[in-house]
């Protein structure tokens, strides 16, 4: 039995990135186990808890969800280029500060999917923001105070905006 | 997962020859069914076909006369913001914000959708209504069926070996028009339907000219409810001719009972989702433009 | 040390953790990477009971990338006896049976053999190459089946223990026990009303986002070291050194971050399976579950049959309750029915009470606690009916509740008199709170109110203080941290200490590091660890007044400390000036201290909450939800706040919508997270939190474990709501929308 890896040249957090990989390899897998950057989480790896969600051309996806071998030619962020040179993102910032993570397993799925969220709408309401999370589960937190963070950072941000 | 090979055809053709010339080759789009049924062994391949950047699958255009052509790879995202698909056909929008979460729709396509072939597929029943019809492709050339036609059993498909859904076509929408797709889940979001209903109607001064009603996960297939939108055609668009037309829509249910809800439950389902996708449906064609 | 004036005790510093939760840095159980690290993959039962004639692994051990191969035959076997982890005894052959099946399978998903490979793809394919032969025997899946005569047996030397005596019957009931207080049917005859239901709830699960993963390396020199995902490193090492029979000191765990655990990561699943994994092949191994192992082979919490009878006067006093309380153990004894008996009327002052408790053996995973075991189901049934009474009483339902609220004193059917407890407060602020007189707004909408306790455990822990010239401290504890308690355990050191909670960098340590701490469970972490960092900072400054004593030659005993400062007249020095000064007066300075409390103090929580019924399809929706609880001392306010909301959401989905939907055959059927229904952020509103403070008279700062009293009231408290809404009493969980509309239909008739 010889299989052939597949090359996939890809940009991670900024930077091109190769690699070598089985087609049946999900990205998850491959961010995880090939590019060893672990903050990209598998919860169920069926596509129903969010914990792996990393964003793709600009749109969040989960990472379970998509071979390693389709992310040739795209561009991918983790968990782990969200905070810039150093300096936590005000999202991130909020979540320490509203005490939004508690076990925070499902935090870098939230924290990812939300960035996403405010890129393209700087003040979401309540309902947008469960309505666009509805596919990151957090078991801890019951949901508060992780809307009550994402609605402080919002307000932050625009706040630096203006 | 067992291993499989790769391939990223660029053309409609070498898709199908692909497809054709191994037997257990499955086209990927949006992955989210797909992958999920390989890794749980429900599904088995040893070559998946990535048919995102297939032109033909990725095509969404509108015009007026013609109407929408949806190709079958659009991702839901797509759909959902499409400036056309919102003005045009706003429950088609609506259905791509109800598959799965914000991740499942920057993935999963209305074309994947239908070709799961699940009884509880959301796209389908709404795509019966607007009279939606599939382009399929295969080795042999390319046919069009409705929309009604294409599943044929719980995960069968009209698909024959080696071949492909290419787009659907939606007519454009008759003048006073509405549409509405309406399912019930115990979750608000990332659930399976128990049942669905979805009702297009055409309206002519307070009666009905037209109607179709088509429900979902209430039969092995979704099912197109014929007789209730016949029979609501020429009638007075009022609460007793809809009530009527659900009680119709209830007969023809045939559901069973499992993890999701018992048969009579679902039947009765059926007779409430479909009045309410009436009277939206209603609604909007009171409000659509001549 | 009680005062109002604390210092640090009552905010809310960011967590010490927090930096590396929000950056993706964290390394929970999956995250170790290893050189030489293989994959491992479990082969599990489809049967739900059957014999294992035989286990042919040959054609897996050819398979190319497959390093070993194990069953329960490369288990060593050793004698059974009992052995406690403080859930209650429990068999070490049933124990090690759970890792890897023996002569029979007791579930569906039952560990059967396990394959080390060099990618879990490889492993996974290989594992389908075992071949075993099974004989299929009929299956019991509820604790009503499996108690009726001629049920299938699971185990045949399972000898029922009645009252505390062996019986010598061969059952699947594994006890029988039994409360008294008072006299029940003189209680009875008192009432004026008498309210009798009869109450099911089915098996649920934990739902912890990270599932079980553990790596191990069992070494050249025999030692066993384990990474895992578990509540309680201690008691991981304890169960796996017995479970692969090697001393305990031969087995090291270093406790991973953990992805959420609520009671389900105290056993050990795949870690002794990784560690013989990892003798035979030589090389470290990691086993993850899959999310569908998760439901299928972990240990999911008891479903039960419940009846509760309660009698009350017109003046609202209840003179009688009783229970007959029967749990599904799942497929070894130990269904934490004695947990729920306990809690069943513990908000209340009953002089007559009755509770027959049993543990029931049934073809379902081994079942292990959920936050609070067994207290939701019993609080489900007692709290319906305690709301029923006060509905036919025509008093107001807290009104009925307060009248009978157990306080200090109060004796609970199953011996223990109060303690200072907070019941009637907790109470007094759901009364008070502008939740419970808003206007509900609209048609279909009722409120409803419920109680839960949650009795607390205590276990023994241990910390270490190590003092930095610079004026910070290193804190070791063993507790693990869940959910911030780190954080909560380091602020006692700093209230202490006369420092603020960053000035404490605390660390989780290894089984070779700190001394034995009990496990994250049992809302202990805070109280006891907290409790341990209290005594260990009590024992820096102890040394420190003797350091400051030398260098004013003074007797350590005339050295005061105060608001940061040590003082002996005119003479001060600051905490961080003394810490500067330890090289000239002796050198490094550790605090240290182990404590085993014998008490706890436990917690009442109450919530109100607001649905809407749609009649037309049964659907409840959750308007409003408010959670009162007495903390005792809130450390971290923030904290205490997630633990409530937490549990009310979890209780929110046990009530509606969570369930082990199990066919026929014993195969549950929604084994994924689509199909078990945990709530999403679409499906809940904001969740109003109320600390109570009542000081537990038995903790340096008052402290009363506040982790799992708050998922106890809800499902009763939404059952209330929906009677309220719609005038149907629902006696069976979940109150998916079928059974609501069912219940809808019935009333309708």
């Amino acid at each position: 039995m010889t299989h052939t890896l597949t090359r996939v040249r890809t940009t991670i957090n900024g930077e091109a990135v190769e690699f070598l990989c089985e087609p049946r390899q999900s990205l998850l897998e491959c961010l995880r186990d090939i590019l060893g950057l672990t903050g990209t989480k598998e919860g169920c790896n069926d596509g129903n808890c969010g914990a792996c969600t990393v964003i793709m051309d600009g749109r969040i996806v989960n990472s379970c969800l998509v071979l390693g071998v389709e992310v040739e030619g795209r561009e991918i962020i983790t968990i782990e280029g969200i905070a810039q040179g150093g300096r936590l993102h005000p999202l991130q910032r909020a979540f320490l500060e509203d005490m939004a993570v508690q076990c925070g397993f499902c935090t870098p799925g939230f924290i990812v999917a939300v960035k996403s969220l405010l890129d393209q709408d700087a003040n979401p309401s309540e309902e947008q923001i469960r309505q666009w999370l509805a596919n990151n589960l957090c078991r801890c937190t019951g949901y508060d105070k992780i809307i009550h963070a994402i609605r402080q950072a919002a307000a932050e941000m625009q706040e630096v905006k203006v | 997962m067992k291993w499989f090979d790769y391939a990223v055809p660029q053309s409609l053709a070498e898709t199908t020859h692909l497809l054709s010339t191994h037997p257990r080759a499955r086209p990927l789009a949006g992955g989210t069914d797909l992958l999920v049924q390989l890794r749980s062994g429900a599904k088995v391949t040893g070559l998946v076909v990535d048919v995102k950047y297939v032109p033909e699958l990725n095509d969404l255009s509108y015009a007026p006369t013609r109407g929408l052509t949806l190709g079958a790879a659009v991702p839901c995202c797509r759909i959902r913001s499409d400036q056309a698909v919102r003005q045009a056909y706003p429950a088609l929008g609506e259905v791509a914000s109800l598959l799965g979460g914000t991740q499942i729709q920057n993935r999963a396509s209305i074309g994947g959708n239908l070709c799961n072939a699940a009884p509880s597929a959301d796209s389908a029943p709404l795509l019966i209504v607007l009279r939606a019809t599939c382009r399929l492709a295969g080795p042999v050339g390319t046919r069009e069926i409705p929309v009604e036609d294409f599943c044929t059993g719980p995960g069968q498909s009209a698909l024959q070996s080696g071949e492909l859904l290419v787009s659907f076509h939606l007519p454009p929408p008759p003048s006073h028009f509405g549409a509405c797709y309406l399912r019930f889940t115990p979750r608000n979001e990332m659930d399976i339907a128990v049942a669905g209903a979805g009702a297009g109607v055409e309206l002519e001064n307070g009666t009905f000219r037209s109607a179709r009603i088509a429900l979902s996960a209430v039969a092995p297939t979704p099912l197109f409810v014929r007789e209730a939108g016949n029979w609501l055609a020429g009638k007075p668009a009022n609460a007793e001719s809809i009530n009527t037309a659900a009680e119709i829509a209830k007969a023809a249910a045939k559901p069973i009972t499992d993890m999701r809800g018992t048969a009579e439950y679902r039947r009765h389902l059926c007779a409430v989702l479909t009045r309410r996708a009436l009277e939206a449906a209603v609604r909007r064609a009171k409000e659509a433009r001549a | 040390m009680k005062t109002d004036d604390y210092v640090v005790v009552g905010t809310r510093p960011i967590r010490h953790d927090g930096a590396d939760k929000v950056t993706g840095r964290a390394l929970f159980g999956a995250d170790l990477q290893l050189s030489g690290l293989l994959d491992g993959y479990v082969l599990r039962s489809p049967h739900a009971h059957a014999r294992i004639r035989r286990i042919d692994v040959s054609k897996a051990l050819a398979f190319p990338g497959v390093k070993a191969v194990v069953t329960a035959a490369d288990l060593p076997q050793c004698p059974d006896r009992l052995v406690d982890y403080g859930e209650g005894p429990m068999r070490l052959r049933h124990l090690r049976g759970n890792i890897l099946a023996g002569d029979k399978v007791l579930y569906k998903g039952h560990a059967v053999a396990a394959v080390a490979a060099t990618s879990r793809h490889v492993a996974e394919e290989a594992a389908g190459l075992i071949e075993v032969d099974y004989e299929i025997l009929p299956c019991t899946l509820t604790v009503v089946e499996a108690m009726r005569e001629g049920a299938p047996l699971l185990h045949d030397d399972l000898r029922t223990v009645e009252f505390g005596e062996e019986t010598g019957s061969v059952s699947n009931v594994a006890e029988h026990f039994r409360h008294v207080l008072g006299n029940a049917d003189q209680g009875f005859a008192e009432a004026d009303v008498i309210v009798e239901r009869e109450f099911h709830t089915v098996t649920v699960h934990q739902g912890y986002l990270e599932p079980q993963a553990a790596t191990a390396l069992w070494n050249n020199d025999g030692r066993v070291h384990i990474w895992c995902s578990i509540q309680g490193a201690f008691w991981a090492r304890d169960a796996i050194s017995l479970i692969l029979g090697l001393p305990p000191s031969r087995v090291k765990v270093t406790p991973m971050e953990v992805g959420g655990a609520f009671g389900g990561k105290i056993r050990v699943y795949v870690e002794p399976v990784a560690a013989l994994l990892s003798k035979k092949a030589g090389r470290p191994v990691r086993i993850v579950m899959p999310r569908r192992d998760v439901f299928e082979a972990t240990g999911p919490t008891p479903g039960s049959y419940t009846t509760v009878k309660m009698g009350a006067r017109t003046d609202g006093r209840i003179t009688a309750a009783q229970a007959y309380m029967a749990y599904e153990a799942g497929a070894y004894p130990g269904a934490m029915v004695g947990f729920g008996a306990i809690c069943v009327f513990a908000p209340y002052d009953i002089p007559n009470v009755v509770i027959d408790g049993f543990d029931v053996v049934v073809n379902k995973p081994s079942t292990a606690p959920y936050r609070a075991p067994g207290a939701t189901q019993a609080a489900f049934a007692a709290e319906s009916v305690v709301d029923e009474l006060a509905e036919r009483l025509g008093i107001d339902p807290i009104e009925f509740r307060l009248k009978n609220a157990a306080k200090e004193g109060t004796r609970r059917a199953d011996g223990p008199k109060y303690p200072r407890i907070g019941c009637l407060e907790v109470l007094e602020a759901m009364k008070t709170h502008p939740h419970y007189t808003a206007p509900l707004g609209g048609p279909n909408r009722g409120r409803g109110v419920a109680v839960g306790f949650w009795f607390n455990f205590t276990f023994p822990a241990s910390c270490t203080i190590s003092v930095n010239a610079d004026g910070t401290v290193g804190l070791i504890e063993g507790s693990t941290d869940l959910s911030g308690t780190r954080t909560s355990i380091a602020m006692q050191a700093a209230e202490v200490l006369g420092i603020c909670a960053g000035d404490v960098n605390p660390t989780v340590a290894d089984t070779d590091s700190i001394g034995y701490t009990g496990v994250t469970a049992g809302s202990h972490t805070t109280f006891d660890s907290g409790w341990a960092a209290y005594e260990a900072a009590r024992d820096v400054i102890r040394q420190m007044k003797e350091r400051a004593a030398l260098l004013w030659g003074l007797d350590p005993t005339s050295i005061e400390f105060a608001g940061g400062a040590f003082r002996a007249g005119e003479r001060a020095l600051t905490f961080k000036e003394l810490c500067a000064r330890m090289d000239e007066t002796g050198g490094p300075i550790i605090g240290r201290a182990t404590v085993k409390p014998a008490s706890t103090g436990g917690s009442f929580a109450g919530n109100i909450v607001d649905v809407e019924v749609d009649p037309e399809t049964g659907k409840v929706s959750i308007l409003r939800i408010t959670s009162v609880q007495d903390a005792g001392k809130a450390i971290h306010p923030g904290c205490v706040e997630g633990q409530m909301q937490g549990g009310a959401a979890q209780g929110v989905g046990w009530a509606l919508n969570e369930e082990y939907f199990m066919g026929p055959e014993g195969t549950m059927l929604n084994s994924s997270l689509l199909d078990y229904r945990t709530p999403t952020s679409a499906d809940l509103p904001m969740i109003e939190t109320l600390i109570v403070e009542v000081p537990n008279p038995d903790h340096p700062f008052g402290v009363r474990g506040v982790g799992e009293a708050p998922i106890v009231a809800p499902p009763a408290a939404v059952a209330n709501a929906i009677n309220r809404a719609v005038g149907v009493r629902l006696q069976r969980l979940p109150m998916n929308p079928p059974a609501v509309m069912e219940a809808i239909w019935k009333k309708k008739g």
